[in-house]
C-alpha cells in the first residue's frame, strides 16, 4: 500500500478518501449454495445493491475489494476460500452472507461443512438468514459501508497484518490450496 | 522457462508434470504434451461450486472428467438425526432452485408409508406451488445459461419474472427459496385470501412476457450459432446414463413422470410434454422454454380445479413412520427426484436414500464435451441443468 499505512491522513483528506472507498466497492461473489442466488436477486433490478456503489462485476479476486461467501463451505472448499482471499489486495473486506457461512447453518452437525467461514478468514459482516432476503445483504452492505467511512487506513491494515488468521498464510493453507489443484491430473490417469 | 526448456525436459522425462498422466503427442521436435485444464470450483460456468478437468489437445477436449463433492453437506446421514417433520427444512435445500418439489418428494413417501389419505384440495395446492416452483428453476437456468454464453441481459429479464412468483409464494409459504411448506398429510396453512387471483394475474403476466425471451435469446444469431448442433445426446445414451428432465426430453423422448406415472392429481389434468429434435444445447434450451408454458397451462387448469376443505390433517405429537420402506419418485423441474425411504419405526428415518437428477444428468458430461472445442464445453456445461448441491447432496 506504499505510504498508506505509514501515515495518518489528515481528516478532511481521510473523509473523501473513505467517502470515494466505500462507494466503489467492487464485490467479488464467492457463490457456493442457495444464498448465492440471493445475491444474484439483490444484484437484479428490484433490490439493485449497484445503486450503493457495490460493482458485481469483478473479474476475479486480484480485483476486488470485497468478498461476499454466499452459501455452505465445506472442508473441501475451505482451501480455496482461503486461497481467493489471499489473492485479494488490501484492503479488503468479507461479507458472510447467510447462516451457513457464519456458523453452518442448518448444517451444524454435519460432518463434512466447515462451521463458519470465520474460521479461516476474518469477516467484516455477518448477515443472518437461511437464505437471507436481499434486503438484508443490502443493510449488511450499508452496515460494511458506515465501517470503511469511519475507519483509518492505517489502522487497518495494522490490524490485518496482526489478525492471527492471516499469520503463516503463505506456509499453511496455501500449500493445501495449491495440492488442490496438482492433484487432478493424478485422478484423470486412474479414472481413465 | 520458455517452451523450448519446456519441450527439452519432456523429451527427457524431467518435466513437472513426469509421474503425473501428461501423455506426450507428435514425435521429433514436434513432441507435446497434453494440457491438463482444470475449471472451477469456483468458476462461473459451473454455476456452483463444481469442478471439471479437461484434458486438452491444443483447443480440442479428449477427455473430461467432473470432479464432485465440494458442496457434500451429507444430507442423507443428517437425514438419519432429524424427524419427519424437521427432514422439510432439511431436503428442500439438496436442490435450493426447486425446494418446494424437493419437500413434496419425501411428504408423499412418508404419507405412503403410513397409508395416510391428503385431503383433496392439499393436493391441489401441492400441485400449484410445484408447478410455480418449476417455473421458478426454469427462469433462473435461462438467464444464467445466456449469462454464460455472454449476454447479460436475459439474467434480469429472468429475475423480473422470478421476483413476482417470490413473492406470489412468499404470501402463502413465507419463504422466498425454501417454503417449508409441505407437511405429512398436507400443506402447513391454508392460502391466504385472494391468492388465487393473484396467482391468475401472475400467471396471465408471466405468459405475456414469455415472447421476450423467444426474440431475446432463442431467435438470437449469436446465441443460436453458439448452441445448435453442440453436443447432441442420443436418446439411447442418455437412458444409459440416466439422464431425466429437460436434457432427456431434449433428445424426443416424452418420459415425464407427471403424465406416465401421475401422482398427486397430475391424472385428472392435461400435462403435455414438449420435445426436441437431436438434444442439442439449443434443444435442451427450447424445452425448457417449453416446460414454462406447459407449467402456466397446468396452473391456469388448477385454478379451475381447486376445491375447498381442510388443507391438512391432524397428526400425533410425534410422526412416526411404520417399519417398512418406500421409494417415491416424482418429477422434479430438472428432472427425476426419488426417495428411498426406509424406517425401524422410530421417530427418526433408519435411511434416505436420494436420488437426485443432477447426479445423473452430469453423467453426461464426458460423453458431451469430448472432442468439442473449449468454447463449446461452456454451452454445454450451462445446457445440461444441474445444480451443485443436487449432485453433492
Amino acid at each position: 500500500m506504499g505510504l498508506m499505512d505509514q501515515v495518518e491522513l489528515p481528516k478532511p483528506v481521510k473523509y473523501v478518501f473513505n467517502w470515494g472507498r466505500k462507494y466503489s466497492l467492487w464485490c467479488f461473489n464467492f457463490g457456493l449454495a442457495c444464498c448465492a442466488i440471493e445475491f444474484i436477486a439483490a444484484s437484479t433490478s428490484r433490490h439493485d445493491f449497484i445503486r450503493h456503489g457495490v460493482i458485481p462485476f469483478a473479474h476475479g479476486p486480484r480485483q476486488a475489494d470485497l468478498l461476499v461467501v454466499s452459501g455452505t463451505l465445506t472442508d473441501k472448499m475451505a482451501p480455496a476460500v482461503k486461497r481467493l482471499y489471499d489473492e485479494m489486495p488490501e484492503p479488503k473486506y468479507v461479507i458472510s452472507f447467510g447462516s451457513c457461512s457464519n456458523c453452518g447453518g442448518p448444517y451444524w452437525d454435519s460432518y463434512s461443512v466447515t462451521k463458519g467461514v470465520d474460521q479461516i478468514i476474518p469477516v467484516d459482516v455477518y448477515v443472518p438468514g437461511c437464505p437471507p432476503r436481499p434486503e438484508a445483504l443490502l443493510d449488511g452492505i450499508m452496515k460494511l459501508q458506515d465501517r470503511i467511512q469511519g475507519e483509518s487506513l492505517k489502522d487497518r491494515i495494522a490490524a490485518v497484518r496482526r489478525d492471527p488468521a492471516n499469520i503463516g498464510a503463505e506456509a499453511g493453507m496455501a500449500l493445501d490450496a495449491q495440492s488442490l489443484h496438482t492433484a487432478a491430473p493424478a485422478e484423470l490417469g486412474s479414472g481413465g | 522457462m520458455s517452451d523450448l526448456d519446456v519441450r527439452e525436459q519432456l523429451l527427457q522425462g524431467t518435466a513437472p508434470g513426469e509421474g503425473l498422466a501428461i501423455e506426450l503427442v507428435g514425435d521429433g521436435d514436434l513432441v507435446t504434451a497434453d494440457m491438463s485444464l482444470s475449471i472451477g470450483p469456483a468458476h462461473p460456468a459451473t454455476h456452483g461450486v463444481f469442478r471439471v478437468v479437461f484434458e486438452m489437445d491444443g483447443e480440442r477436449i479428449l477427455r473430461a472428467k467432473p470432479v464432485i463433492g465440494y458442496m457434500h453437506r451429507g444430507f442423507e446421514k443428517l437425514a438419519e438425526y432429524r424427524d419427519y417433520r424437521q427432514i422439510m427444512a432439511l431436503v428442500n435445500r439438496h436442490d435450493w432452485l426447486s425446494g418446494f418439489s424437493n419437500e413434496l418428494g419425501v411428504a408423499l413417501a412418508v404419507e405412503q408409508m403410513l397409508e395416510m389419505e391428503v385431503p383433496e384440495r392439499a393436493q391441489w395446492i401441492r400441485m400449484l406451488m410445484a408447478e410455480w416452483n418449476r417455473i421458478l428453476n426454469h427462469l433462473m437456468f435461462i438467464g444464467s445459461f445466456a449469462l454464460e454464453l455472454g449476454a447479460i441481459t436475459p439474467m434480469f429479464y429472468a429475475f423480473r419474472e422470478r421476483e413476482d412468483i417470490q413473492h406470489l409464494m412468499e404470501s402463502a409459504t413465507g419463504g422466498r427459496l425454501h417454503f417449508t411448506y409441505n407437511q405429512v398429510g398436507g400443506v402447513k396453512i391454508d392460502l391466504p385470501r385472494g391468492f388465487l387471483a393473484e396467482s391468475a394475474r401472475v400467471s396471465k403476466l408471466t405468459r405475456s412476457r414469455m415472447p421476450d425471451y423467444d426474440d431475446l435469446v432463442l431467435g438470437n444469431e449469436i446465441f443460436r450459432g453458439r448452441t445448435v448442433d453442440i453436443g447432441p445426446l442420443p436418446t439411447d445414451v442418455a437412458l444409459s446414463l440416466g439422464v431425466t428432465g429437460p436434457a432427456l426430453h431434449a433428445t424426443g423422448l416424452a418420459e415425464d413422470s407427471r403424465v406416465t406415472e401421475p401422482y398427486l392429481k397430475y391424472g385428472d389434468i392435461d400435462v403435455e410434454v414438449p420435445v426436441g429434435r437431436n438434444g442439442d444445447a439449443y434443444d435442451r434450451f427450447a424445452v425448457l422454454l417449453g416446460r414454462i408454458r406447459v407449467s402456466l397451462d397446468i396452473i391456469d387448469q388448477i385454478h379451475d380445479h381447486m376445491t375447498s376443505g381442510p388443507v391438512n390433517q391432524k397428526l400425533p405429537k410425534m410422526v412416526k413412520a411404520p417399519e417398512g420402506a418406500t421409494y417415491v419418485r416424482t418429477e422434479n423441474p430438472l428432472g427425476q427426484l426419488g426417495y428411498w425411504l426406509e424406517s425401524d419405526g422410530g421417530r427418526t428415518p433408519w435411511r434416505l436414500k436420494m436420488r437426485t437428477p443432477s447426479f445423473s444428468n452430469v453423467q453426461a458430461i464426458p460423453y458431451l464435451v469430448q472432442g468439442q472445442l473449449l468454447p463449446d464445453a461452456i454451452s454445454i456445461l450451462g445446457s445440461v441443468f444441474f445444480v451443485v448441491g443436487d449432485i453433492d447432496r
